[in-house]
């Protein structure tokens, strides 16, 4: 199993470096450079120069990927156009909402697909099922950002149960009881609204994992032995199935990347999402380039996560 | 020395296929003793399988009627609780595919102490445990300390079907189904699986319903034998009125297509086994299969006949039964 | 002349290990076989799983790479893989053992029959089909079978569509991996009489693979047995069933149920008999890895593994 991790390990960093250079490589061929927003358009055209020179901004490519790797190792994410701060100072503040989104929404994901998916599994075609069925199809079918717009007219404006925007009400001081109060109302909605949604398809997979795992030989080897129904399915089905679903884990983080984009802006949540759609509007080229690399490692590191839990729970992987 | 185990009397399990049921194992009555080996003979789709699972009573599904009187206890009328208590301590099961008749994420070990857990509830961890090491070192299995805490994927196939016997035998049962125990093995382990059969059998004295295609095991194996067609039982003997004065004629025509020595050409039974849902429902289900056969040889309601005592043969059309010509025989499309 | 010569095949299959994923060992499954094969001929192969039986008659239509060693194919060397042209491999064909899963389910008999003539042979549309029906009637089916589905045929009928696309080429040799096993015996008389009628029809060369010594005794001319990845015994009929000299090649006639009852005894009784005898006597037979070896001449057709004498 050691030897399965460390080689996973060593697959991971090539692929972390492949994805800087790509990512690297793109944000060289857009317009405009760390100078363009900052200079005054007056100043003549022989000291831009000089300074492009001083910079190193007409260095070869690999020298200023280099030079760029050399930052970010250090942390140093580059300069926001926009807000005239370090771009790794602007992301900290983000991430740590959408990490709270995130956690939230996986919660919130698992405490809906484990029951559904196991209900649906073990009476499947029955109406039950066809319910739960039902709806994980219309779950497929409905666009997040509809969904999320409805839940936030519903629950936000015409219920007024929870906040509308933001990640706290003002004036609270973090670190107090009333300041996670409020961050936790605030983010309820946004994770229900994206958990609804991503859930449908740990559902499915759980319930056709369930079904597949029923019609094994085992399981009648099981009953063979006089094992009761209940037993039947805790000690063999579900165990079972749900070894499968921790693989699913990583593929789960991916969609949620790509969920929080969409549901931070509409819910005005102040995250790495709605940083990431506010930049690109606002051509805040370094802050993009962070951000994508950053999404992108959370999606190799998701892959690796899976794997690894899949070789310590499954004894066909961890022994060899 | 009939010391009569098992009484099947009249057993139908039936499948429902779109609206209406089809009986895959239609009006079947037999006994079984203690120590004796039954064997049950046929092609797929003869319904020995069928049978089998009805016993266990494992089929999801199915509608079954008859009797199937286990000692004092008939299993049919049986609750799901009395069938837990029966199946893996009376009654016992050996099934075809080691490969995945065994749970892939649990241990070895585990997976017998499951049986023993369930039925000998006062057992301790340690007794428990004995008992696992002990049934693993009486099917074969060296260093059944280690094997213990293994995974099915590290055994072989003989291996594993070593672990199946053992989880069947844990609590000595008195009835034990073996459903082609050995067609997944090769033919020096299938050899070594008989043995074993055969020697637990006279351990425990108990009875044996071995299921098979392959005629060799049951004629090394069985006491006595039941062919099986279409869901009926069609002839049924001891094992050597059967094998030396085969009546059916099934039975015949299966004997004739084993290849044995000195012979040049193998018997070919025409057509294919129907389906359960193109079944004939009335006359005898054989007799598409020897169409040269006058029709008027058979009987309407093909019933069983016992022509010596203990020799059983379904329907008239056996003592008229011969086989074609040599060369005559041809291939039939059998097209459905 | 021999139609087939097999001359000291090799075929290693790498062993992967460590954390860089290097070749760390070799599995030998096919180390050093040779054996040749008459035109019109029936040559079985004989052994357990994991003998390398398959992993032969796979190396010789190319389905795996060889590692050392040379195949003749009437003459000519088609060992290389430049060199199989396709010719050569349109006069070898295989019939594998499960016929559920070598069809393509999604396509009709019509094209499964016709796709090695696509292949190989320029015929129009309708000199297409009447070659398909031909070779449906040769194997005994209905021509309106060319509209159906694989899995709308029985499992002796699946196999027989195995076999007329097997032939459609006109093969000279053909190479049946297991072709009865997952059949039902009265089926399996059907397909063994079959294959027997179209080799005096044709012409055919079989090599023949199987597992179960009864169906090879009732077809093979020649076998040889195969015993983790060599040769233990090789010779015609009567030298393997009635002068075994192997102790493996005895202990698996052995296991042969015997169809009269009346034997059982004496059978079991034989079995424990040679079971001890091969305990006793396996470092007679065996090197110190458990393996064969080489083959020793004990008359013109009979070939044992034993050791070298003096």
């Amino acid at each position: 199993m050691w030897k399965f991790i460390v080689r996973r390990l060593l697959i991971t960093f090539p692929q972390i470096v492949l994805l800087s250079i790509l990512i690297f490589l793109m944000a060289q061929s857009m317009p405009g450079d760390a100078l363009t927003g900052l200079l005054d358009p007056n100043i003549d055209q022989s000291t831009i120069q000089e300074q492009r020179e001083r910079m190193g901004l007409n260095d070869p490519w690999h020298i200023k990927y280099a030079d760029w790797v050399g930052g970010l190792v250090q942390g140093d994410l580059g300069q926001s156009f926009r807000f005239k701060m370090d771009v790794s100072e602007l992301i900290s503040q983000r991430m740590e909402n959408t990490i709270l989104l995130s956690i939230v929404t996986l919660i919130f994901t698992y405490l809906m697909a484990i029951p559904l998916g196991i209900t649906s599994g073990r009476y499947n075609d029955t109406l039950l099922d066809q319910a739960i069925t039902g709806y994980t199809y219309v779950g497929f079918a409905t666009p997040l950002f509809i969904f999320g717009l409805i839940m936030l007219f519903i629950f936000g404006y015409q219920l007024g149960w929870f906040p509308t925007s933001g990640s706290v009400a003002p004036g609270m001081v973090p670190g107090t009881l009333d300041y996670w109060i409020s961050k936790l109302k605030h983010v309820m909605l946004p994770a229900l609204s994206m958990a609804l949604i991503q859930t449908v398809s740990t559902v499915q997979y759980l319930r056709s994992e369930i079904v597949d795992t029923k019609q094994k030989d085992f399981i009648i080897t099981a009953r063979a032995k006089g094992a009761s129904e209940s037993r039947v399915y805790n000690r063999h089905i579900f165990r079972n199935s749900l070894l499968p679903i921790a693989a699913f884990f990583g593929w789960e983080i991916t969609t949620l990347i790509s969920g929080t984009v969409f549901i931070e802006q509409i819910f005005g949540y102040p995250g790495m999402g709605l940083l990431f759609l506010e930049s690109i509007n606002m051509r805040d080229y370094s802050v993009v380039t962070a951000l994508v690399l950053l999404f992108g490692i959370a999606q190799i590191l998701g892959a690796l996560l899976s794997d690894i839990i899949l070789s310590l729970v499954d004894p066909r992987i961890r022994i060899k | 020395m009939s010391r009569k185990l098992l009484e099947i009397e009249n057993l139908t399990t039936s499948f429902k296929i779109g609206q209406a049921y089809y009986a895959a194992v239609d009006d079947v009555s037999l006994t079984v003793n203690r120590n004796e080996v039954l064997g049950i003979v046929g092609e797929s789709g003869s319904g020995k399988s069928a049978l089998a699972f009805s016993v266990m009573r494992l089929h999801n599904r199915a509608k079954i009627e008859g009797k199937i009187q286990l000692e004092d206890v008939d299993l049919v009328k049986a609750t799901t609780s009395e069938l837990n208590q029966f199946r893996g301590d009376k009654l016992s099961m050996i099934f075809q595919d080691p490969l995945t008749a065994l749970n892939p994420l649990m241990e070895i070990g585990a997976q017998i102490s499951e049986t023993l857990i369930l039925h000998r509830p006062k057992m301790s961890k340690q007794e428990r445990y004995d008992r696992v090491i002990e049934l693993l070192d009486l099917v074969g299995i060296s260093r059944p300390e280690h094997v213990y805490q293994q995974y099915p994927h590290e055994l072989s196939g003989g291996m594993r079907q070593r672990v199946i016997i053992a989880i069947a035998i844990a609590n000595k049962p008195q009835l034990l189904i073996a459903d082609e125990p050995t067609t997944a093995l090769d033919v020096t382990i299938q050899a070594q699986i008989l043995d074993l059969i055969r020697e637990l059998r006279d351990e425990m004295d108990a009875g044996i319903i071995l299921i098979t295609h392959d005629l060799g095991v049951v004629a090394e194996m069985a006491d006595r034998i039941a062919v099986m067609y279409a869901g009926q039982i069609v002839e049924i003997a001891d094992v050597h009125t059967l094998f030396e004065n085969p009546l059916h004629p099934y039975t015949k025509s299966l004997l004739n297509s084993v290849p044995t020595e000195g012979q040049d050409r193998l018997h070919v039974i025409q057509g294919i086994v129907p389906g359960l849902q193109h079944l004939p429902r009335t006359g005898c289900r054989f007799a598409a299969r020897i169409p040269w056969i006058d029709e008027s040889v058979h009987e309407e309601n093909p019933v069983l006949h016992e022509v010596t005592p203990g020799h059983f043969v379904r329907c008239t059309c056996h003592s008229h039964f011969y086989f074609p010509e040599e060369g005559k025989e041809e291939i039939t499309n059998g097209n459905t | 002349m021999a139609i087939l010569d097999v001359n000291g095949l090799k075929v290693y299959f790498p062993i992967k290990g460590g954390v860089f994923n290097r070749t760390v060992g070799h599995i030998k499954a096919v180390d050093d076989v040779s054996f040749s094969i008459e035109q019109g001929k029936t040559y079985g192969l004989v052994g357990e799983s994991g003998s390398g039986k398959s992993t032969t008659g796979r190396a010789i239509v190319g389905l795996e790479n060889i590692t050392a060693g040379k195949i003749l194919f009437e003459g000519e060397d088609i060992t290389s893989r430049k060199s199989k042209t396709k010719d050569m491999r349109k006069d070898i064909q295989m019939i594998f053992q499960d016929p559920y899963s070598s069809l393509n389910p999604r396509k009709r008999v019509l094209d499964i029959i016709a796709e090695p003539l696509q292949n190989y042979e320029k015929l129009t549309k309708s000199e297409e089909k009447q070659r398909v029906y031909e070779l449906l009637e040769l194997v005994g089916l209905n021509p309106e079978s060319v509209w159906k589905f694989p899995h709308q045929f029985s499992g002796g009928q699946r196999q027989r569509i195995g076999v007329a696309r097997a032939i459609a080429l006109k093969p000279k040799l053909i190479i049946a991996d297991e072709p009865v096993s997952a059949l039902d015996v009265s089926v399996q008389a059907q397909v063994l009489n079959f294959m027997q009628d179209i080799q005096k029809e044709l012409d055919l060369t079989y090599l023949f693979i199987s597992h179960d010594l009864g169906v090879v005794e009732h077809m093979c001319d020649e076998i040889a047995i195969m015993y983790r990845g060599r040769y233990v015994e090789q010779g015609t009929r009567k030298d393997i069933f009635e002068n075994p000299q192997h102790i493996y090649t005895k202990r698996l006639i052995a296991a042969i149920p015997d169809i009269n009852p009346r034997n059982r005894d004496a059978q079991y009784a034989f079995r424990q008999e040679v079971k001890r005898e091969y305990e006793d006597s396996f470092d007679d037979y065996f090197n110190a890895e458990g393996l064969a070896y080489k083959l020793q001449n004990i008359s013109d057709t009979h070939r044992v593994a034993l050791p070298e004498r003096g």
